[in-house]
This record gives structure tokens, C-alpha cells and sequence, in this order.
């Protein structure tokens, strides 16, 4: 391809989940992609994710972000048939119902008030949690320990993996002729005459769409093109054993097993900006958790530590953002890419591929942020 | 059911001078080094005993052994006798599993996880046998020379069966004469050095002369072991290990013709290199050596990394020998007592002169020794991560569809996720791709490391303090 | 049990000589030498294959003896995925070879060593 004309219809920068998501997205509507990845050694908060397709509790303060989860998860077989039948690979996606393990009796009257407050705010029948004594919750968690004193159950509630995930959708977006460019810092993006100009030092493409995913660089991006889309490090921590026979179908906040048949458990929520190397006494924290819930896990070998840092929003809630400045220019960004590829696919790509604004994403405009808006440390 | 018993941690230990990492004779020496200058030192190893792997179980060894290990195994325990009798503190069983950026150790020891505090740190956690990639190679039957050298420093043991020996370097040919000194029977040397090309060598031949003392010995060894009339097989190539659930054969070829052995035990071995597990999960600065073809991380003068107050000594600095080592290790030692502003701040150029007069063998054995390329990026069809079983040709069609980095080929694969966290498959796996998207290994990279170093059980991580 | 062994000791130094201790290995007794790892102990004794891969279930045995390949992995006194060349044997200890994944719902109490 040569510099004078466009690279593709869409240059996307970011190949972590949430922009190689919307690549696929935009792919399968036969749109031509350029998608634009950081280094191998970046921090990459795709590859430190949990795995979790969840919908229960969160939107807590913002049904429709309930509703984007629960839409999501309702898609999530689509696209998990779509991929294998692209690529032959199966992310796993298992969707059995996950459980909420609450170690008190007081954190149990604060989820079941939030978890009522989110059913009346969505009004959905189908979107619905259980809550379950430790006795019912342990007929679905088999070792859960005496101390554990409740949990509440979702059936719309899953989990996948998401690295075979992200390689699925790497895969896929290959075979639909995808030109995928690693290593590239993009350092510059400006707009002439209706086409955007996208370079990473000697390197650079032209299209009329751009998409802003490239985690913690897609504020710094998005002001080039005219917007303010503020995320900011959220440091977890997350650790995996070796592998055990498997014991637990159902995954939880806490604890789940693998398709491999490694236990993955987590997790922290810290803000200490882009630091992260693990720290043992957050790690014991999360141990010490996961053998109250599980003391069968307790013998149980720890393979490997890592910490991710999510990419996050001053409320938490995703960012999904055409400039006003630069029409044809998209930011998209969230810190649940597994929950939300289904609807990257099925309805952020359509979005940036027609301009047409869903009404199910009115809720998240970058917009609905200021550079004086107050930043509360999330979730901590 | 109650809860199993969450062991205690110890409460932190006052802040120390100096942590040194290994017992070998780079940790011994630079431990003796800082202490005899006033430091207060800890001196930890995951072993029993001091000695580090060359000099293992040196303190419990017999005259029997001695004998058919040799003078350079013996002089160990003049370095094992000063530790002893300097009373510094040596906790043996500590097995370090993280270490933190302001170089608080965490170390595992008798089921209780304790957090050491310090000014310094010497990590000295030497050298492991280069990976050596051939089919067949995970079966029972097939082991390290290393393997089979501290099998017999440890334990008085030796094989029982005869023994193919495969693979080149200094440490095959001493293996061999140390178990025809032990009675042992070889059933065959296969060498895989690409051949004497004394062309080559004589480009290295001052430093031919200058290490004559290393070739001599090494000269000797070989002797040794053609007088003996074992089979030697030359320039060996398309080394296969086969058998169901344990080796019944090896084929390979040599000089081009096809030979097959039954045998049941295979002991490979071609080099070693620096363990740098440690200082990756540090992210101190490493660069790749073409002559070594592995990574050495990068320190000044006086053996410290790109971390201030972190050092490293001995073969995890970059293969040099047993004697190189303990002089890196009181260089280290000195350079601590220096920072700290202990001893009378010695320059340490004897100690540099001596370290540089002994490595000056290196190039002409590193060219000579230089593991083939087959056995460095292997075919296909061969594991080369023994953990995960993923092959060669997984890694290569991960760099078909434009991965060019070792973590996205290993979240796309799991190659390096299994318990030996890429200890086995990391220098193959930074060469495979550096070759397949033709990028020198420096680009690749390597992986990301991470805590733990060793692993854990959950009632110990909740522990950890 | 033991398969023929690969290795044996030096004259002088057979197990069952003065300052060994009895290990159980699956059940059978096998004399050991404390001044030396487990996994030198569990080779001598014949015992080479000393678990079954959870990847590919092949057969797996001691390949490095110093504790970076990971292969020498056994089940100490109901803890299972020990390395038994960082293990000193000690009288009454109690080895099981590991012919799958370990189970965490069949997991005995740990009895510490």
C-alpha cells in the first residue's frame, strides 16, 4: 500500500481486547481494517485479565450499564460459535451461572440491597440474581468452607478464556484480511480533507474512520483528534495455580477454574499509577480470601502472579465516544473487554461503520466527563 | 472440615548490609568478602549445604568420590571451610520466591514464608544447563550431564546401564572421564560440535594460550576418554531419542552417515548459561550475546545490574567457571562494602585483572562448543516447551500470523506457562522467533517474569507478609 | 513396582548401609540416604518415571537435579507437585508418585513434616 492512498476503511489503534474486537466487528460487516498494536513487553492489560463474562452487580449507580453487561452476555454464544467457526479455536465460553461469595453477614444485606435496587432500575424479568445460604451455595461450589456465609447466584452470569479468546479474534480478524501492524507506537493522528493521518514514527496510514482502543494511550490519542477521554491505571492483582482435577463448574468473584484445569484467583483493586509489579501483602490478602472460600485449595500451588492495570473511567463505566471535532474519529474504551466483546462486535463496530449512534450506548459518551470532573479512586 | 493450619510467618528480620542469593562460589565468596569488612550479611540457598551446584555437597562428600571428581572439585572445600568458620549466618532450605523493587527478599524455609530487609543485594544463583530441544527428549531415561554429575556429588550415585553421552562443551567430556573413573560404562560419546575447524581456532589463539591451563585440562579429559575406547561419535547432527514411555534408542547421524544405539539412558548436555531468572523478574537491563547466545544482564565494573544496590556475580553474570566466579563474587562483595561505605575502598583492579585473565579462554570455547543451530531452534515437530508440550512449529505459526514477541507467542500457546515458568523454553523460543521474523534476538525480547520465583502453596502466599 | 533402575550406588554407599532412613514410596519401603536429595534416592531405587504429565499424560521423570526443570515432581506427605530434588528424605516421610493432576477435594490434611 502505498502512502497516497488509504491503508483501509478503518484504522484501528489498539490489538488488545476491546480493539480487536471492534476490528472483527467491522470486518465481518466487510468494512477493510488496519489495526495498529503496541510492543510485545507493553503493559497489556488484555493478558491480565480474569475471564470473567459477568453481569451480576455491576451498573451498580448506572443501569444501563447492567443492561449493556446483560445484553453482552446474551450474545456472548454468538460470537463465541461465530469465532470457532472462523478460526477452530473455542474460547470456552461456559455460562452456568456464577456465584458472589460474601464472607459476612453485612457484606450479604449490602449485595442483596444493591443487587435489588439494579433488578428495579433494569425492570427486565430475565435479569435476575438468587440469593443462597452458605448450605445452597455450596450444593453449586463443592469445598466451600464454613466460613463463607452466603452468596448470590446468576444464571446470566459465565466466564470464557480470555486468551484463546484474544487470539481467536486475532486469528479471525487474519482471515479476514486484517493487516495487523505490531510494534507500533502511534505518536501522531491529524485529520485532512476527510481522511485521518496516523503515524508511528516512519510509519503511516490514512482511512476515514479511526478507532481510539488503545487502553492506557487513548486519552493521550484522543486528544488529537478533539477528545477528552480520561482513564487513569487501576492496578489488580491476580494469581494462578497449577493445575487441579476439576472441582468448580460454577466460577465466582473470588475463584474459578479453568478449561485447563488451573485455578485462577483474584483479585485487588489498587490506584498507584502504572506500577505493576506484585506485592506480596495485597497477594496474601487475596490467598488468605480464597482459602476461606475454598480451604480444599489451601495445598494448592501458585504458578505464577501477575498484576494488571486496568484501563479505567473516572466512574468505572465505559467511554464510547465520536468526536465532534473530528467526525469519524472514535475512542473505545472499557475495563471489562471479555463481558463486552459481544457487543464490540455486534454493536460498537456497526456504530463506527455507520455513525448511527445506538440508544444503548447514550449512557457512555466521553462527553459525560470534563477535565475538572472529581476522580474517585474506583472500587476501592 | 476444619481448616488446615495456616503455618505462621516469621516477624521481618532487622535490615541487613548485604543478602546474597546462592551458596556457590561467587555467594560464598562475595558473602566472606562483605563480612570480613564489617557488613552484616545473610548468606541464603534453597540446598542443604553450601556449594551451589558445582561444588555440591562438598561439606558430605567421601574420599571415594573425591577421587573420581577430581583436584577442581575438591578445592571447593577450602571455600566451604571458610564460610564455616567465619560464622556467617547461612540459612539453607531458603527458597527466595520474590523479590521486590526496594530488594526486600521474600524466601520460603521450613514451611514458613519470612520477609528479609536490606541495603544490598548479591544474587549469585549461577548458571543451568542450556536447553536442548531434540524429540524424545522428555522421557524418562534421558537427564543433563549436570544432572548426572550432581547425582554423583550428591547422592554417590552413577549409572547403572550403560550411558550415551550427547551434546559438546567442557562438562560432557569431564562427565565422561569421571564415570570411567567410577566404572562406569559409556556406550557412546556422540559430540555435536560442528567440528574442530582449527581455522577458527586459530583465530582465537591467544586465547588459546592465555586459557592453556583450561585446554590442557580439557585436552587431558579427551584422552581420557578416547584411550579408553569409548565409541565417539564426530559432527553429529538429527539427534533423535526414541522409546514408548522410557528411551530404548537414540539415532542420529555423524559426519553424515545414519547410526542407530539402543541404550536406555541418555545424558545431554551443550553448555551452560547464566540463570536469569532472578534478574528478568527484577527488570534489570539484559542484553543478547551473540558468542554465548544468551542473555547476560548488563552491570558495571564492579558487577552491579541496572538496579542501584543489586548485583550479580558468578555464571548468572555470564559463563566463566567455578574460579571466575569466586572472583566475581569478592568483587561484588568489595563493591557492596564500597557503596556502603564499609572497608578502605579498595579499587578492585587485581580482581578485574585476574577475572579478565581467566575469561580469556572464553572465545576460543565458545566458538569451539557452539551449540549447533538444529539443536538451538529445533524442527517443528519437537517440544520445546516441556511444561505446556507446546512444539517449535506452534511457535512458528504464531510468528506467521505477525507475532513477534515471546509473551504474545506464549499467551497465545502457554509455551512458559508451566511450573519451570520458561526456564527450559526461553532461550529457544526468543531464537525461534528472532529467526522466523528475522529480528535479532535483542528486539525479541524475553518473558515477562514474575513472582514466584518458585512456587508456593496458597496457606504460604496467605502467610506472606 | 520399580522398574530396573538406571542408576546404583558406589561401593559403599548402599542403601540400607548405617545412616539411612525409610521412606514409604507408594506404599513400599525404599532406604534412602539423608545427606542426599529424594530424587537421587527415588532413581537409585529404580523409581525413574515419577509422574504422568497433566498436558500430555507421558511419563515423566528427574531431568536437571537442581531444581529448574520441574519434571522431579511427587507428592510429599499429602502435598503434592514437590520437588524432590530440593527435599531431604527423612525417616517415616511418605512419597506418592503423581499420576495426574492433583485433587483438591481428596486432599488429606497436610501433615507437616
Amino acid at each position: 500500500m502505498n502512502n497516497n492512498t488509504h491503508s483501509s476503511d478503518v484504522i484501528v489503534i489498539g490489538g488488545g481486547l476491546v480493539g480487536s474486537s471492534v476490528a472483527y466487528g467491522l470486518l465481518r460487516q466487510g468494512l477493510s481494517v488496519t489495526i495498529l498494536d503496541g510492543a510485545d513487553d507493553t503493559i497489556r492489560p488484555s493478558r491480565g485479565n480474569f475471564g470473567l463474562v459477568w453481569v451480576q452487580g455491576k451498573g451498580f449507580g448506572m443501569a444501563d450499564y447492567a443492561r449493556w453487561s446483560f445484553g453482552s452476555a446474551r450474545q456472548w454464544p454468538a460470537l463465541r460459535d461465530e469465532l470457532q467457526a472462523q478460526t477452530g479455536i473455542d474460547v470456552e465460553l461456559m455460562q452456568p451461572g456464577g456465584l458472589h461469595i460474601c464472607l459476612s453477614e453485612e457484606e450479604m444485606a449490602q449485595r442483596v440491597d444493591k443487587l435489588r435496587w439494579l433488578e428495579s432500575e433494569v425492570g427486565d424479568p430475565a435479569y435476575r440474581s438468587t440469593v443462597l445460604s452458605r448450605e445452597e451455595a455450596a450444593e453449586h461450589l463443592p469445598g466451600l468452607g464454613p466460613e463463607v456465609a452466603g452468596a448470590t447466584y446468576s444464571a446470566m452470569d459465565g466466564h470464557c478464556n480470555p486468551l484463546k479468546l484474544l487470539r481467536a479474534l486475532y486469528s479471525a480478524n487474519i482471515a479476514k484480511g486484517a493487516r495487523i501492524h505490531n510494534r507500533m507506537q502511534v505518536d501522531a493522528i491529524r485529520k485532512d480533507g476527510g481522511i485521518f493521518h496516523v503515524s508511528a514514527g516512519e510509519r503511516a496510514w490514512q482511512a476515514p474512520r479511526i478507532v481510539i482502543a488503545a487502553g492506557h494511550a487513548t486519552q493521550q490519542l484522543s486528544a488529537m483528534v478533539g477528545m477528552f477521554v480520561p482513564v487513569r491505571p487501576n492496578k489488580g492483582q491476580v494469581f494462578i495455580t497449577e493445575r487441579v482435577q476439576p472441582f468448580l463448574t460454577h466460577p465466582t468473584n473470588y475463584v474459578r477454574q479453568t478449561d485447563e484445569g488451573t485455578v485462577q484467583i483474584g483479585d485487588s483493586m489498587e490506584e498507584l499509577g502504572f506500577d505493576d509489579m506484585v506485592r506480596v501483602p495485597v497477594n496474601a490478602r487475596i490467598a488468605a480470601r480464597a482459602v476461606k472460600c475454598f480451604p480444599v485449595l489451601a495445598n494448592a500451588r501458585v504458578v505464577r502472579t501477575w498484576a494488571a492495570l486496568r484501563v479505567m473511567s473516572p466512574d468505572g463505566f465505559p467511554m464510547y465516544q465520536e468526536s465532534d471535532s473530528h467526525p469519524g474519529a472514535f475512542a473505545v474504551t472499557c475495563h471489562s473487554g471479555v463481558t463486552l466483546a459481544a457487543q464490540h462486535v455486534f454493536c460498537i463496530a456497526p456504530w463506527v461503520a455507520t455513525g448511527l449512534r445506538p440508544a444503548a450506548i447514550e449512557a457512555f459518551p466521553a462527553t459525560r466527563f470534563t477535565p475538572e470532573t472529581e476522580v474517585k479512586p474506583y472500587g476501592i | 472440615m476444619s481448616n488446615p493450619a495456616i503455618p505462621l510467618n516469621d516477624a521481618p528480620s532487622q535490615l541487613r548490609d548485604l543478602v546474597v542469593i546462592g551458596a556457590g562460589p561467587a555467594g560464598m565468596a562475595a558473602a566472606l568478602a562483605a563480612q570480613r569488612r564489617g557488613l552484616d550479611v545473610l548468606l541464603l540457598d534453597e540446598q542443604p549445604q553450601v556449594g551451589g551446584q558445582i561444588y555440591r555437597s562438598i561439606t558430605q562428600t567421601d574420599a571415594q568420590r573425591e577421587r573420581i571428581l577430581g583436584a577442581d572439585y575438591v578445592y571447593g572445600k577450602s571455600l566451604a571451610e571458610q564460610v564455616r568458620a567465619s560464622g556467617l549466618t547461612h540459612w539453607a532450605g531458603a527458597s527466595v520466591w520474590q523479590i521486590d523493587p526496594d530488594k526486600t527478599v521474600h524466601v520460603l524455609r521450613n514451611d514458613r514464608t519470612t520477609r528479609i530487609e536490606t541495603k544490598s543485594l548479591v544474587i549469585a544463583t549461577g548458571a543451568m544447563e542450556r536447553p536442548f530441544p531434540v524429540p524424545g527428549w522428555t522421557l524418562p531415561g534421558v537427564m543433563t550431564a549436570g544432572a548426572g554429575q550432581i547425582l554423583l556429588k550428591n547422592a554417590a550415585v552413577v549409572p547403572q546401564v550403560p550411558v550415551v553421552l550427547a551434546g559438546c562443551g567442557p562438562l560432557l567430556y569431564l562427565l565422561a572421564a569421571q564415570y570411567l573413573r567410577a566404572g562406569v560404562e559409556i556406550r557412546a560419546v556422540l559430540d555435536t560440535s560442528a567440528g574442530t575447524d582449527w581455522r577458527l581456532a586459530i583465530r582465537h589463539a591467544s586465547s588459546l594460550l592465555a586459557g592453556w591451563g583450561y585446554v590442557r585440562k580439557g585436552l587431558g579429559l579427551l584422552r581420557e576418554i578416547k584411550s579408553a575406547g569409548i565409541p565417539f561419535f564426530k559432527d553429529v547432527g538429527g539427534l533423535r531419542i526414541e522409546g514408548e514411555d522410557a528411551v530404548r534408542q537414540v539415532r542420529f547421524t555423524s559426519a553424515g552417515h545414519s547410526q542407530q544405539i539402543d541404550c536406555e539412558l541418555v545424558l545431554l548436555h551443550q553448555g551452560v548459561v547464566p540463570n536469569t531468572q532472578v534478574s528478568w523478574s527484577l527488570r534489570a537491563e539484559h542484553h543478547w550475546d551473540d558468542e554465548q547466545l544468551c542473555w547476560l544482564p548488563v552491570l558495571d565494573s564492579w558487577g552491579q545490574t541496572s538496579l542501584p544496590g543489586i548485583y550479580i556475580a558468578g555464571d548468572g553474570a555470564g559463563i566463566g567457571g567455578a574460579l571466575v566466579a569466586e572472583m566475581q563474587g569478592a568483587l561484588a562483595g568489595i563493591g557492596v562494602a564500597n557503596s556502603l561505605g564499609f572497608g578502605t575502598s579498595e579499587d578492585g583492579a587485581q580482581q578485574r585483572a585476574q577475572i579478565a585473565q581467566h575469561l580469556r579462554i572464553r572465545p576460543f570455547l565458545n566458538q569451539q562448543y557452539r551449540p549447533k543451530d538444529e539443536f538451538r531452534i529445533p524442527a517443528d515437530e519437537v517440544v520445546v516447551c516441556r511444561c505446556e508440550e507446546v512444539t517449535a512449529g506452534a511457535i512458528r505459526e504464531q510468528v506467521q500470523l505477525g507475532c513477534v514477541g515471546p509473551n504474545q507467542t506464549k499467551s497465545f500457546s502457554r509455551c512458559g506457562m508451566g511450573p519451570c515458568q520458561g526456564r527450559q523454553c526461553g532461550l529457544t523460543v526468543t531464537e525461534i522467533i528472532a529467526k522466523e521474523a528475522n529480528l535479532p534476538p535483542q528486539e525479541v525480547g524475553y518473558y515477562r517474569i514474575r513472582p514466584p520465583l518458585k512456587s508456593l502453596s496458597l496457606a504460604q502466599l496467605a502467610a506472606g507478609v | 513396582m520399580a522398574s530396573k533402575a538406571l542408576f546404583k550406588y558406589l561401593p559403599g554407599h548402599q542403601a540400607g548401609a548405617a545412616g539411612t532412613v525409610s521412606v514409604l514410596v507408594n506404599g513400599a519401603v525404599v532406604r534412602m540416604s539423608p545427606a542426599s536429595s529424594l530424587a537421587a534416592g527415588l532413581l537409585a531405587a529404580g523409581i525413574t518415571a515419577v509422574r504422568v504429565s497433566p498436558v500430555g499424560q507421558g511419563a515423566r521423570a528427574p531431568y536437571c537435579m537442581m531444581g529448574v526443570c520441574f519434571e522431579c515432581m511427587v507428592d510429599v506427605n499429602g502435598r503434592p507437585n514437590q520437588q524432590a530434588c530440593l527435599i531431604t528424605p527423612e525417616d517415616g516421610m511418605e512419597v506418592t508418585t503423581m499420576q495426574a493432576a492433583p485433587s483438591v477435594l481428596d486432599a488429606q490434611e497436610a501433615k507437616h513434616v
